[in-house]
């Protein structure tokens, strides 16, 4: 038996307006979990708020935060939750980005599910089904188990910045939802879905590349790399503009290193904002002025570089546009890789990305720390 | 009052398919379950599906494997009507978006599973019954004109009529403390088992057979209540379970000596002989001190090829890893068996109705019986669905011939009158979680593998002793909010009435069958019990008993080895 401290966030709007801390002591052995230690809790003390159920991480009910990170508390190991605390007290406080309800119960009907209500959570058909089974490619299905492996805990939700400082952002657990139809071949309104998310103003483009939902999520569904799958099934297979300038910003600084070979920014904010004549472009520049004063007072902006275009030399650059270029299909740049030593770490080609090359099958963040034992996530 | 043609209890696979079958009948239909819908136990089921669309297999040869694995208690019209209708009820599933596994065709692609005669078990990875189970959630916020949904309710009690018939429920809301009348025309139980009466258990924390014992309570029989089945693979920590298709795939069980035990036990089909044998075997050789010092065996997934492990048991690398520390890819986990499924419940016909006018059950909440003494790996998805749909289709039939219920609001004052007494009891009595353990450790004991008259004796002491302690259980929340006190108290008079189905049950059956393994009547007896027991309640407080012939069609009853 170890001895920890629990110290939990406690809020009983009944009783008190205010939330407030308690530590309490817990006897367990290392190896059970955080929900274990607030389950003990709970026996000395029922009035302890917290939804739980299945003890295996599989029906996504305890999502809390253990010393400021989300994830599930059946989840948690409590040896390594005390060993990663800054203080050796385990912190366990409700998720984040949805009202607190009581303790560790937060209002995921107001938030979650309304996000997941926004991508049409359901099969879309358009013609009479198949006698027996639709004939898909194995891979497909497998690759689809990877989104479909969400159990809607949260977790991601929890800690997406985009949606801290953004609520509407459709957000991680709704758009990796939404790749699971948009993936599916049995769908018959891809293309409609991709429409909507890019006409919404919210929508994927969003998504600001933090991997904070990638390191929350306990089953590997990787949100983020959904998101990023999202925008190129839009932009690339389908053609569709998006009309908010996270599409036309990402394009633009292609073709900028294209044309010039090497970043010039002052073009690049033009191009985000829809070209040089755009009547939008306008406000953006006056409302970066002083900042620009700033920078140029600093030396680190000269005045020549906003006139004059320094063209480089192309030390091989257009090769890599080449080789890019010449490719039939798309490679699926894995952003995030939970391999072992001994796994290749290949890119995977479309469709059979993430999920069915080995390396990326078994969910990365492990219950300790969030992270894979064997190997850190690889960020590029 | 608005009253709704379906009542569905309970949001599972089963409530989940009965609620779909209802709308799309044109019944207006309210689906009660005191989880979100995607928290219910179903999302847990993790090999797959059976269903005979595998090349040269047919439907009789999964109704015969169904039925040997019974132990020849299963009733084989209910079978024979499983299995019939298996293949188009996955097929619709696919056709819902379930995205099953494939073969290199872009068929459904089958594993092997235990005490099948071929691969018949339809799969997505290992996370085929949460796969189901959000499509089906998916379907339900596609009907949302039709589908009103009580999420987070606790059902606390059912309605009768002036003639005896179901009218509808009382639910507390468990976000706020409020009590509502839920009438409705045909109501149908899907709460799932009741694994917590026993500990250890495979089963969450949320099935404490809420329905079992809803239905129990107003004089519904209840039948086979003595078949536990204990699954042969869960981790000894809280019993966390690692899949039957572990052993598909190809895993060995070990013991300590490094032997393949199952040999000496099922030479024919090895670890993949019926689920009952398989546990057996495995506490008979770690009673006979060669298991492990922690009291299990191994189970050695390091045969199957790492990477089908990775695509095709991702769960379980994932569980292995985080809840014991193992790489189950590069060396064996230790396990042991676990109670782990109810086969008994509340007896029903083919169309998922009860013995009370209005009332239905379906899946693991009923009994038809289809699993008799022992359940087949995969059935329990299949039971879920095809007896899901049959239930709601016919309730909402029934709905359409059958005027509104009117029920007396008189019953939801005395309902809130109850549970006022709950929140105002004083301290002083038992606390919930010594008498859940001292249940569940007792059943464990007395009511699981192993039973002998002596041990059912004590464990019917216990479990009417409990029943007097936890009319005074000490609670500390009184307020409204998520007072997950007082839903522990209703939770626990439910799996101690559940319990004492059992423990009577058993004590009545003197025979050994399936999951019901009599030390002191260690043979099977055909002459004297084919026959399902079924246990009611008439009203005295003490259970009555009544015996019910088992249907045989095709399959005569044989002696059953693997």
């Amino acid at each position: 038996m170890a001895q920890y401290t629990l110290r939990l966030r406690r809020f009983s709007p009944e009783t008190r307006p205010e939330p407030w801390w308690e530590e309490v002591p817990i006897d367990l052995d290392p190896h059970r979990s955080v929900l274990d230690a607030i389950l003990d809790a709970r026996d000395r003390d029922g009035t302890i708020g917290i939804r739980y159920s299945c003890r295996a991480a599989i029906c996504g009910s305890c999502g809390v935060r253990v010393n400021g990170r989300p994830g599930l508390a059946c989840h948690r190991q409590l040896g390594e939750a005390a060993q990663s605390s800054r203080d050796g007290v385990i912190t366990v406080e409700p998720m984040g980005n949805m009202p607190v309800l009581k303790d560790l119960i937060v209002d995921m009907d107001a938030v979650h599910w309304a996000k997941i209500g926004q991508v049409r959570p359901w099969l879309v058909v358009d013609r009479p089904a198949p006698e027996r089974e639709h004939l898909v490619p194995h891979e497909t299905m497998v690759d689809l188990t990877q989104s479909m492996a969400c159990i809607q805990c949260g977790a991601c939700v929890s800690d997406c910045l985009s949606m801290e400082v953004d609520p509407p952002f459709v957000g991680p657990a709704a758009l990796a939802k939404a790749y699971r139809f948009v993936a599916d071949p049995r769908d018959a309104a891809s293309r409609e879905r991709l429409e909507d998310l890019s006409d919404n103003p919210h929508g994927l483009y969003d998504c600001t590349h933090c991997f904070n939902c990638i390191d929350a999520c306990p089953k590997g569904v990787a949100p983020m790399d959904q998101i990023m799958r999202l925008r190129r099934t839009a932009g690339s297979d389908h053609g569709i503009e998006d009309p908010n300038n996270g599409q036309r910003h990402a394009r633009g600084l292609v073709d900028n290193v294209r044309r010039n070979r090497l970043l010039d920014e002052t073009e690049l904010l033009a191009a985000s904002y829809g070209g040089r004549l755009n009547p939008r472009l306008l406000p953006v520049v006056l409302s970066s002025l002083p900042a620009l004063v700033v920078a140029l007072a600093r030396g680190k902006v000269k005045v020549g570089d906003l006139v004059r275009l320094r063209r480089r030399r192309d030390g091989g650059l257009r090769r890599y546009f080449e080789i890019v270029e010449g490719r039939s299909e798309r490679i699926e740049l894995k952003l995030y890789v939970s391999g072992r030593e001994d796994d290749p770490g290949s890119p995977a080609k479309t469709p059979t990305a993430a999920g069915t090359s080995e390396d990326a099958a078994p969910s990365a963040p492990g219950s300790d720390a969030g992270r894979p034992r064997s190997g850190t996530p690889r960020r590029s | 009052m608005n009253v709704h043609d379906v009542l569905i209890i309970g949001a599972g696979l089963a409530g989940q398919r009965a609620a779909l079958a209802a709308a799309e009948a044109g019944a207006s239909v309210a689906i009660v379950s005191k989880v979100h819908p995607v928290r219910s136990h179903s999302v847990a089921a993790a090999g797959g599906i059976n269903a005979s669309l595998g090349a040269g297999d047919s439907w009789e040869e999964h109704a015969g494997d169904t039925v040997k694995g019974s132990d020849y208690l299963g009733d084989q019209d209910a079978i024979e009507l499983m299995c019939t209708e298996a293949p188009g009820e996955i097929v619709h599933m696919e056709h819902l978006g379930v995205p099953f596994h494939r073969d290199e065709h872009g068929r459904l692609s089958m594993r092997p599973f235990g005490a099948t005669s071929r691969p018949r078990t339809c799969y997505v990875a290992d996370i085929t019954g949460q796969a189901i189970l959000h499509v089906l959630y998916e379907q339900l916020l596609g009907h949302r004109e039709r589908i009103e949904r009580f999420e987070e309710w606790f059902v606390t009690r059912l309605l009768l009529d002036d003639e005896g018939a179901c009218a509808g429920c009382i639910a507390r809301d468990v976000r706020g403390g409020d009590l509502r009348l839920l009438p409705a025309k045909s109501t149908i139980l899907a709460t799932g088992g009741a694994g917590q009466c026993y500990r250890p258990t495979t089963n969450a924390s949320i099935c404490t057979g809420d329905g079992i014992a809803l239905a129990y309570r107003i004089g519904a029989p209840l039948m086979d209540m003595e078949m536990i089945q204990y699954h042969p693979t869960t981790l000894p920590v809280a019993g966390i379970l690692i899949t039957e298709g572990a052993r598909g795939e190809g895993a060995h069980l070990l013991n300590a000596q490094g032997e393949r035990f199952m040999e000496r036990y099922a030479p024919a089909k090895m670890e993949l002989a019926s689920r009952d044998v398989v546990a057996r075997a495995e506490q008979t050789e770690i009673e006979a001190g060669r298991g492990f010092p922690d009291g299990t065996v191994a189970l050695d997934i390091t045969k199957v090829p790492r990477r089908r492990t990775i695509e095709a048991l991702r769960e379980i690398v994932n569980i292995g890893r985080d809840f014991a520390g193992v790489d189950i890819t590069r060396e064996p986990i230790h396990v042991r068996p676990s109670m782990h499924y109810t086969m008994g419940g509340v007896r029903v016909d083919t169309d998922g109705a009860t013995s009370i006018s209005g009332l239905y059950a379906a899946g693991e909440t009923a009994c038809l019986s289809v699993h008799g003494a022992n359940r087949l790996g995969g059935n329990s998805l299949l039971d879920t669905l095809v007896f899901g749909r049959r239930a709601g289709a016919h309730a909402a039939r029934r709905a359409y011939e059958t005027a509104a219920p009117t029920v007396a609001e008189a019953a939801l004052a005395d309902e809130e009158g109850r549970i006022e007494a709950i929140v105002a009891r004083g301290p002083g009595g038992r606390r919930l979680p010594s008498m859940r353990e001292e249940l569940g450790r007792t059943m464990h004991a007395h009511g699981g593998m192993a039973r002998d008259a002596e041990g059912l004796r004590t464990a019917h002491e216990t479990v009417l002793r409990l029943k007097e302690e936890a009319g005074n259980v000490s609670i500390d929340d009184r307020g409204r909010l998520f007072n997950h006190d007082i839903l522990g108290v209703l939770e626990l008079e439910n799996t101690i009435d559940v319990a004492e189905a059992i423990v009577v049950s058993a004590k009545e059956r003197s025979e050994s069958r399936g999951g019901h393994f009599r030390t002191d009547f260690p043979e099977r007896d055909d002459g004297t019990w084919l026959r399902h027991i079924a246990v009611w309640s008439d009203g005295t407080g003490v259970p009555a008993i009544t015996h019910h012939p088992v249907t045989v069609t095709r399959w005569p009853v044989q002696a059953r080895s693997y």
